[in-house]
Parts: structure tokens; C-alpha cells; sequence
């Protein structure tokens, strides 16, 4: 199960061709990840990496079966895009571009909400999406810090949520999916539909959940889990000394008129039943505790045994 | 990115927003030039630096001659104006924009920004004119009607007949509203702003709707397609030390705090400031170096942090993923020696050959404290400028 990616997910990566998109191709296909190809026009019908190069997300569809794909167009282009997957019907499109401006996610959004559309979008400005079972990786995650499991991870940050997995893995914890959701103001998959797909996932016990200052998926979030969540939880929130006013590297981590603190959050993810953690240092030892407290260690430490 | 008032009128009126007449001065002659050549009765003498609360720190002025006028100019050119967004150091007034003034019969507040929740742009209006809006809004949140538009559509009639009467502002004025509404959406939506403020709109007493004040923010990953727009960017407005390190594609802001920090990845940044909190620290900067730390990038970075006097000691947290760690200490030991370093520092490197990054960093003969995990890290430099300060 897993969610979001499992064994049947076939990758084309949009930007393939470019430096860092080329690294990062290597890296999932190294790391098992069924990649069908690339998309770029002007390259379309050569191979790069021993994969093809379609000339569109349509076309990579249709002739590769893909129904993932990764962005790593540059932002100027990357809104064009991923309404490009979105046309052409792919499942799951993760945006991992840094930079989108808003309006042009305001048109990608819109595009989601027509009716009719089957895409899910992760992103942009994010990590990517990766479940060790099936040994797929989607996006820029350092894929060796991850092992397969039962605990999920979801997170605004990238390397807040490596440290996070470290923490897990370091304990002999292994993970189900991790999904970056990305730190932009404007994005596909929010916190509740991630946190939906992990409270329904039967191989998922328990999850990690990262926010930071900003907006108020968070404090949605709690809404959420304080109706619908028995699975066990622990959280942190970053930006806890973000001066107000101020962009805190990721373009949604703002404190604007009192609003996205994360005082707020923090207690609301507590009224919601979520263990909140004071330092990120200790997502992994209180989760730990969380899974004991619940009679699920073993469990967990087994999955990783078997994965 | 900010712009001054006085660009933000211009662009207002560009898109037939209604603005007063005014020229700008950066000296107290063209000030008063500036008065003679506008040839009215009453004129403002308003200070033009990126921060809201001018009037109430002195900075406005209602002048009535050329000597009120001149004597006006003196007071506020040159000086630092402290409100309560430029922090106690206050902002230095270089220009001034010095317009007619206007008799007003009714303030409204009039701002566009984004939803986030809505994932659209949303037009607020309120009756409270002239007052932060973030007042308001704690204070009488009933009194904000709020109308979120779609920027392919632009704010349509409907839209605009739900805000006027909202804010209960007299028929007879619709049809001003009608045209100016749509122009401020058009323009939040054809430059990509990320805020769009006019506080207060003013009725005037020959029933005109005027922008009086304006505030306009643009969204900086968009600034790529409005070349002409970044020649309004104002650098005297910008922290020296913020505008060096965009140069190297750091993302750095200066805090009040003594401990310098350097981190990959935004999150991670933000949660070591935390964390330095957290043990009794006081956090100097965010730095975010981005996720491919190199030398190069590592070693701007230790300049800037170690540029500001505040800086008693720096704490390095890098999760090395993709990035190894044995290539990340090469990096801060390079910088450490270039920057000839007088501080304590604790590096904490996780990841990829951690053990062989400890190890050079250990052996490299230079001051380096290594921290075993995050919090062992903080609680080591939080220790060492504390135990310095005795």
C-alpha cells in the first residue's frame, strides 16, 4: 500500500535534460525507481541517461504508460508545465522547482479544482514524495537515509525532514511515505489531504507531521485530526523566533498580521492530541516513545526488518 | 519587493487609479520648488521610506506656504524615522513626495493580497479607514468585506457592488468604484503583486474617490518578467547585509540575537534558531546556504555572519544528504581559516561520511567544536558564549 506511490508508479521527469534534473534521474534510478523517460521538445526522440525523450507529458503517456512525473523545469516555465501534466492526464505530478511565481500556481490550482481532473499535484518547492517498499523515489531526497516501514512523514521543509527520517531510520524505524509538501503559499496536496491518505493507509501506523510559521494548513490540520485521527502523532513547528513581517527563506514562512504563528499552531496540534516536540532533535525518540505508548514498536521495528 | 509611495501612485495612476498631483524632492529646495510649482493652498509633505507608520512618527506634514513648506522639508529630510515597523535603529529619509492636499469627507481602507486558504487574490474593504488593517481586523472583523476573485477574470460588477455596499459607501459613488476596483485588480494581477494597498481611500468633498496612501509589494519570484519594475528597487531601503548575501543565493536575515547560525534548507534554518533559543541563546541571523552548501557559498556566508559585531559565536548545522559531509567540512574549514575566525564555533554534520567530516574538522588544528545532534550542538555554543560574556 503506501501512499500516493507504490510498485506500479512509472516516472517521466519533466526537465530531465537540465543539470539538476539529470543528477537527480540518476539518483532515483539507482535508488529502483521505474523511471519510463523525460519530457523536453526540443530533445524529443534521443535519449538522455539510456531513457527516452518525449516530447511531451502526452506523449510519455501514451507510449510509456507514465502516470507520474517529477518537475524540475526552471520556475519562469514550470506553471506551463505542470498544466501540461495535468492535460495530459498524469496521476501524481511533483513539483520539486523553487520560485513559481504566485499567479501562476493560482492558474495551476484552478486547473486542479476543474471538475474532472484526476491530478494530484505535490509542491512546488518541495523534497518530493518517496516509499522505500517500492522502492520509489519522486523528487531530490537523499534516497539512502530512508527505510521501508510503518511510520509516515509529512513535512513543509526538505531537510527538516531528512533530519526527521535519520532520527527514525538511526532508531531502527522504517517508514511508509514521506511526502514534502513544499514551503510555497500556494500549493497542491495541504496537510489534511496527506494526513486523509495516512489515516487510511493499513500500512501506515503512525505519523510525523512538520509545519512551520505561515498561513494556516496547520492549524486545519488539527482541525482534522482532532475528528478523525486515532493513529499515533508527533509534531513539530519551525519559526518559533521568526520575527514577524519577515519571509523565512521559504516564500509561505511569514508571520503577516498576527497570523501563521507558531504559537498557535503548536497549541492547536496539542488540543488535537498531537506530541509536540521543542526541538526537531527529538522527533525520532518521541516517536518512539509514541509507537511504545501504543504497543506498536515491535511492529514497527519488524517492517524494517522484513523491508 | 518593496517600492515607495510615490511609485506606487505612479503605477496607480497608470492604471487609472485616481491619485493627487506631487512631485518628488530629495533636497529642501526642490521641496520647496516643488510647492511653488504645484500652486495650491495646502500641500503634503510626506517622508517616502518602506515603512507604514510615517504620520504618526512625524514624518507627514500639512504645509500652507513655502516657508511651512521649507521648514517642513528640513525637519524630516535627512533624519531617521522611527516607526513601529522600521525597529528602534529607524530608517533615514532620503526622498520626499511632496503632493496636493485634499479635503476629506470619508476614509475607507482598500488592500488586495492573497488567500491562501482561498488560493486567490482577495479584495478587502472596510468603513475603518486609515487604520492598519490588521487592527481592524482583530478589533472589528465584522467591518472587512472580503471578495476573492479569480485573476484570469478579473474582479467583476457583481464583485464590486458587494464591496461598496459592504462598506456602506453612497450610491452615487458606485460608479467611480466600479471603474477604480477593477483597475487596482488588474494591476495586482498584470505585475504580479503580492499586496496591493491603498489606506485610505478618501472621498473627498467633491465626491471623488482618491488614493491618499499607497503600499505595493511585488511577488520577487515574478520579478523576471517586469524588468522595468526592479528599477524601482530602493537599496538604501534593504539591510546591507541581506542585499550581500543575495548576491551569493544565501537567504539571510539579521535578528537582535549574538549567535550566528548557518544551515542548508529553510526548515532546518528556522528550526536551529528555535533550538538556540530553546537552550537559553539568543539567534543573531536566519541563513539558509540552500542545498548544494559549496565552499564558495560557505565561505561568503562565515563573511556575513562574522561582518556584524553582534556576533559572539556561529553555530553550522548541515544535514549533508545529497551533499557529503566530508565535502561540507573541507568547506567551513577553508572559510574558518580565511575569514580568520575569533569566535567559537560548533559545526554539527549529519549524514553522508559524517564520521570522516568530524574527523578532519577535529584534526585541522582550527577551534572547532563538533556537536553530536542538533541539540547537543546548541547546548555546546549557547555554553561557550555564555561562559565568553563573563
Amino acid at each position: 500500500m503506501s501512499i500516493f506511490v507504490d510498485a506500479n508508479t512509472r516516472l517521466v521527469c519533466q526537465g530531465m535534460t537540465g543539470d539538476f534534473g539529470s543528477f537527480h534521474t540518476e539518483r532515483s534510478l539507482e535508488y529502483g525507481t521505474k523511471m519510463v523517460g523525460g519530457v523536453n521538445p526540443k530533445k524529443a526522440g534521443t535519449t538522455h541517461l539510456g531513457l527516452p525523450v518525449f516530447k511531451s507529458c502526452h506523449e510519455a503517456r501514451e507510449k510509456a504508460g507514465a502516470n507520474a512525473s517529477v518537475v524540475f523545469v526552471p520556475p519562469a516555465f514550470a506553471g506551463d508545465a505542470i498544466l501540461e501534466a495535468i492535460d495530459a492526464g498524469i496521476e501524481l505530478v511533483v513539483a520539486i522547482t523553487e520560485g513559481i511565481p504566485v499567479l501562476d500556481m493560482i492558474k495551476v490550482t484552478e486547473r486542479l479544482a476543474q471538475p474532472g481532473t484526476k491530478t494530484r499535484l505535490v509542491g512546488p518547492n518541495c523534497p518530493g514524495v518517496i516509499t522505500p517498499k517500492a522502492k520509489c523515489r519522486i523528487g531530490i531526497m537523499p534516497g539512502y537515509i530512508h527505510k521501508a516501514g510503518r511510520v509516515g512523514v509529512v513535512s513543509r521543509s526538505g531537510t527538516l525532514t531528512y533530519e526527521a527520517v535519520w532520527q527514525l531510520t538511526s532508531r531502527g524505524i522504517g517508514q511508509s511515505t514521506c511526502v514534502g509538501i513544499g514551503g510555497d503559499p500556494v500549493n497542491g496536496t495541504n496537510f489534511v489531504d496527506v494526513l486523509t491518505a495516512f489515516n487510511a493507509d493499513p500500512e501506515t501506523d503512525a505519523i510525523i507531521m512538520i509545519g512551520e510559521i505561515g498561513g494556516n494548513a496547520e492549524e486545519r490540520a488539527a482541525e482534522y485530526i482532532a475528528k478523525n485521527v486515532k493513529k499515533p502523532m508527533v509534531g513539530f513547528i519551525a519559526g518559533q523566533t521568526a520575527p514577524p513581517g519577515r519571509r523565512m527563506g521559504h516564500a509561505g514562512a511569514i508571520i503577516s498580521g498576527g497570523q501563521g504563528t507558531a504559537a498557535d499552531k503548536i497549541t492547536a496540534l496539542e488540543k488535537a492530541g498531537v506530541r509536540m516536540c521543542k526541538s526537531p532533535a527529538r522527533l525520532g525518540e518521541e516517536m518512539e516513545k509514541a509507537l511504545a505508548a501504543a504497543g506498536l514498536l515491535e511492529g514497527a521495528r519488524a517492517a524494517v526488518a522484513v523491508g | 519587493m518593496k517600492i515607495h509611495e510615490y511609485q506606487a501612485k505612479s503605477l496607480l495612476a497608470r492604471f487609472g487609479v485616481p491619485v493627487s498631483e506631487g512631485r518628488l524632492a530629495t533636497t529642501v529646495e526642490e521641496a520647496v520648488e516643488a510647492f511653488r510649482a504645484l500652486k495650491v493652498p495646502l500641500a503634503v509633505v510626506k517622508a517616502q521610506i518602506h515603512a507604514g507608520g510615517r504620520g504618526k512618527a512625524g514624518g507627514v506634514k500639512l504645509v500652507k506656504s513655502e516657508d511651512e513648506c521649507r521648514a517642513a522639508a528640513t525637519a524630516i529630510l535627512g533624519k531617521k524615522l522611527v516607526t513601529h515597523q522600521t525597529g528602534p535603529e529607524g530608517q533615514l529619509v532620503r526622498r520626499l513626495w511632496i503632493e496636493k492636499g485634499s479635503d476629506i469627507q470619508k476614509e475607507y481602507y482598500l488592500g488586495i493580497a492573497l488567500d491562501r486558504e482561498l488560493r486567490k487574490p482577495v479584495v478587502m474593504m472596510s468603513s475603518e479607514g486609515g487604520v492598519d488593517i490588521e487592527e481592524v481586523a482583530a478589533q472589528h472583523p465584522e467591518k472587512i468585506v472580503k471578495v476573492a476573485f479569480s485573476p484570469a477574470k478579473g474582479l467583476l460588477p457583481a464583485d464590486v457592488q458587494k464591496l461598496a455596499r459592504g462598506v456602506k459607501m453612497a450610491p452615487g459613488l458606485e460608479p467611480q468604484a466600479a471603474r477604480l476596483l477593477p483597475a487596482l485588480a488588474k494591476m495586482y494581477v498584470d505585475l504580479d503583486c503580492s499586496i496591493a494597498e491603498i489606506n485610505p481611500l478618501i472621498v473627498t468633498k467633491q465626491n471623488q474617490l482618491l488614493a491618499l496612501d499607497a503600499k505595493v509589494v511585488f511577488d520577487g519570484n515574478a520579478l523576471f518578467r517586469h524588468k522595468d519594475l526592479l528599477e524601482m528597487r530602493d537599496l538604501h531601503e534593504e539591510d546591507a547585509k541581506e542585499i550581500e548575501a543575495s548576491k551569493y543565493d544565501l537567504s539571510y536575515i539579521a535578528l537582535d540575537g549574538n549567535i550566528g547560525c548557518m544551515v542548508n534548507g529553510a526548515g532546518l534554518a528556522m528550526a536551529t534558531m528555535d533550538v538556540i533559543q530553546l537552550y537559553g541563546g539568543s539567534p543573531a541571523n536566519f541563513l539558509d546556504v540552500g542545498g548544494g552548501a559549496t565552499a564558495e557559498k560557505v565561505t561568503a556566508a562565515f563573511r556575513i555572519l562574522l561582518g556584524d559585531a553582534q556576533v559572539k559565536g556561529v553555530l553550522v548545522n548541515i544535514f549533508g544528504g545529497i551533499m557529503k559531509c566530508d565535502v561540507i567540512a573541507t568547506g567551513v574549514i577553508a572559510a574558518a581559516r580565511q575569514v580568520d575566525l575569533k569566535v567559537p564555533l560548533v559545526v554539527r554534520l549529519e549524514g553522508t561520511n559524517v564520521e570522516l567530516g568530524r574527523k578532519m574538522l577535529a584534526e585541522s588544528g582550527l577551534p572547532i567544536v563538533s556537536g553530536t545532534d542538533l541539540d547537543d550542538a546548541a547546548k555546546k555554543i549557547c555554553a561557550a558564549v555564555a561562559a565568553g560574556k563573563k
